[in-house]
């Protein structure tokens, strides 16, 4: 059954193939230049300090080259919606599955052969998708220094997960709906809606973040942040981290506002050590080290939800199909 | 030797449409056997049922003794061409063959390659641009190359021209005279039955209305007409089937298993499609008739 699965896998598999080649081709072109480039304008400017435009010169190189990245967001949904959605729906749609299911083969072999294939080669798309925007940005990555909240979906094995879980869910599409096309439709909207979802309301709580409270003080590198006289905070006070909130408190604890600094207490002796002591930074946030840790629980939430869903394709091919 | 078919107060039900309901009956391995009736009648639920691709709603139905998609074995030893016979538009003819080899544990490859050839197709043709009867043709050479017990025939030259039609009932004839292979085939183009099959079921509204030896039935089944009789008045060993009157005169087509005597009527042979069109007429009327009834007791 294997064998057959790959017959009718072929074409895709050849079509993933082929992209994947150029890409790495793109990749393998340009990437050396721009680790080059890393070293040449970036890391040198650490030397003399300032280094934000050279920073902002090194990241207008590749700009084409730097939207590949949202190839990793699409990839989960083109895999859902071209691998997933049509392997059973066209079966159902131009009626071949009465000939492929009279064949030697029970059904429940026929789909295990069919997700099977498909779902081991959609990991390898993805995973080396991943492997490849992950590596050619990484120069890029570490002068973002943010890949925890900007791109923390589009690097590591996070979009592997993402990938199996589009493609289980397109698979379930089709076979519930059994037309292709409602069933991309369903994927499309399916997939970014748990997206939407994990990405707000599930990842922050993953881990419960690390809660500080230090006494206020300014290194280079750091500037206030302040937005409409809302709380102020500090920024760049921990390179690489997710930071959920980051409030200057006064002795007494309340938060502490921009009109506070221009024209309370700390507007004549601003910056001075005895108005800044008195003030403490309360800093709720998920510290740089724990990135690992959140792309394997992100993972294996989207791999368990695949799971299922692939449960339920079982299910219902041999109690509800007919 | 277990019957190819059976099934006792088999139901299929589509949301509120029942497709099949209480339906009983047995069908004879070793035959080729014609399951004819109106569309609607059921047969196509049934073999579909039979093939293990639909699941009863109620009720049992056993294939060669087994039940229908139990497992590799038992899907092994049916083989199906359903309606329209489907195929992969996108893969080749030596594909199909090759989706064959690779599904079924008994593939006779070279039985499937000589079918092809002698078929004239081209291996490397698209399924997809196959014509209909071409297309019907794999599909059946699919089916008799994983060398089945019993060949399942879902209405197989509804949709083809003639010649095609006579050509597939060639090959389809061929096949059971070498391998003796079980076939139930359902239509309901009576002509084409007659050609082939040596067994008939008649199935109206999902119940059997007559089951037989096809030579059997055209021997015990007469048409007779002489001077008006009442029905009520024939024989009790004649049972009509059908009838019809004129002022003067009385036609009966009846069932008997012994001779027509009385000189009053004139005896003539029946056809088969005679017998089949008097059956279904027969199986719809009871059906409507049924209604009121009901209707009247609550």
């Amino acid at each position: 059954m294997i064998r057959f699965s790959w017959v009718q896998f072929r074409l895709q598999a050849a079509v993933a193939g082929g992209a994947l080649l150029i890409i790495a081709v793109a990749f393998a072109l340009t990437g050396p230049n721009l680790v080059h480039l890393y070293s040449t304008i970036v890391a040198s400017c650490t030397a003399h300090g300032n280094c934000s435009t050279a920073t902002d010169a090194f990241l207008a190189h590749d700009r084409l080259l730097q939207d590949f990245g949202n190839l990793v967001i699409a990839l989960p949904a083109i895999v859902g919606i071209f691998w997933g959605a049509p392997l059973v729906a066209r079966e159902l749609e131009t009626g071949t599955y009465r000939l492929v299911w009279a064949q030697g083969v029970t059904r429940s072999r026929w789909l295990a052969a069919r997700l099977g294939l498909v779902a081991l080669a959609s990991v390898a798309v993805a995973g080396l998708l991943s492997l490849m925007v992950t590596w050619w940005s990484s120069p890029i990555d570490r002068v973002n220094m943010n890949q925890f909240t900007s791109v923390f979906d589009q690097r590591g094995i996070v979009p592997i997960g993402y990938t199996v879980f589009a493609f289980a869910m397109g698979v379930a599409a089709g076979l519930l709906i059994r037309r292709t096309l409602p069933a991309m439709a369903t994927t499309l909207v399916g997939y970014v809606a748990v997206r939407v979802l994990v990405t707000f309301f599930v990842r922050p709580h993953l881990i419960a973040p690390v809660r500080t409270t230090s006494a206020l003080h300014m290194s280079s590198g750091m500037s206030y942040i302040e937005s409409n006289n809302g709380p102020l905070g500090v920024i760049g006070a921990k390179p690489g981290a997710w930071v959920f909130s980051d409030r200057i408190v006064n002795a007494a604890g309340h938060s502490v506002t921009g009109d506070f600094l221009s024209r309370g207490a700390c507007l004549q002796s601003r910056g001075s050590a005895a108005c800044l002591g008195k003030l403490r930074e309360v800093l709720v946030y998920q510290p740089a080290s724990r990135y690992w840790a959140f792309q394997w629980y992100e993972m294996a939430i989207f791999i368990g939800l695949a799971v299922v869903l692939g449960g339920l394709c079982f299910w219902w091919i041999r109690r509800r199909i007919s | 030797m277990n019957p190819a078919v059976q099934t006792t107060a088999l139901a299929k039900r589509y949301g509120r449409k029942w497709a099949l309901r209480n339906c009983t009956l047995s069908i004879p391995a070793g035959k080729v056997v014609g399951l004819v009736g109106p569309n609607g009648a059921g047969k196509s639920t049934l073999l579909q049922l039979a093939v293990g691709l639909l699941e009863p709603t109620s009720g049992a139905i056993r294939v060669l003794g087994g039940r229908p998609a139990e497992g590799p074995a038992q899907l092994q030893r049916v083989g199906f061409v359903a309606q329209d016979s489907p195929t992969y538009s996108n893969l080749s003819v030596q594909r199909h063959l090759r989706m064959g080899a690779y599904l079924n544990s008994n593939w006779d490859q070279d039985l499937a390659q000589s079918r092809v050839e002698n078929l004239g197709l081209d291996p490397r043709q698209k399924a997809g641009s196959l014509s209909g009867g071409q297309r019907a043709q794999l599909a059946l050479a699919l089916a008799i190359a994983k060398r089945p017990e019993l060949l399942l025939l879902d209405e197989p030259v509804a949709s083809l021209d003639p010649l095609a039609r006579r050509e597939f009932l060639q090959t389809l004839m061929e096949v059971v005279a070498v391998h003796g292979v079980s076939v139930v085939l359902s239509s309901h183009l009576v002509a084409d039955l007659e050609r082939v099959c040596d067994y008939l079921v008649i199935l109206v509204a999902s119940q059997v209305q007559l089951a037989g030896e096809v030579s059997d039935l055209l021997s015990s089944h007469h048409r007779i007409s002489g001077p008006r009789r009442d029905p009520r008045r024939m024989p009790l060993q004649q049972e009509v089937i059908e009838e019809s009157h004129t002022d003067k005169q009385s036609t009966f087509l009846i069932r008997t298993d012994e001779p027509v005597l009385d000189p009053a009527w004139s005896v003539m042979r029946v056809t088969l499609e005679d017998l089949v069109l008097a059956y279904m007429t027969r199986g719809r009327d009871i059906g409507r008739r049924q209604v009121p009834q009901l209707e009247m007791v609550s």
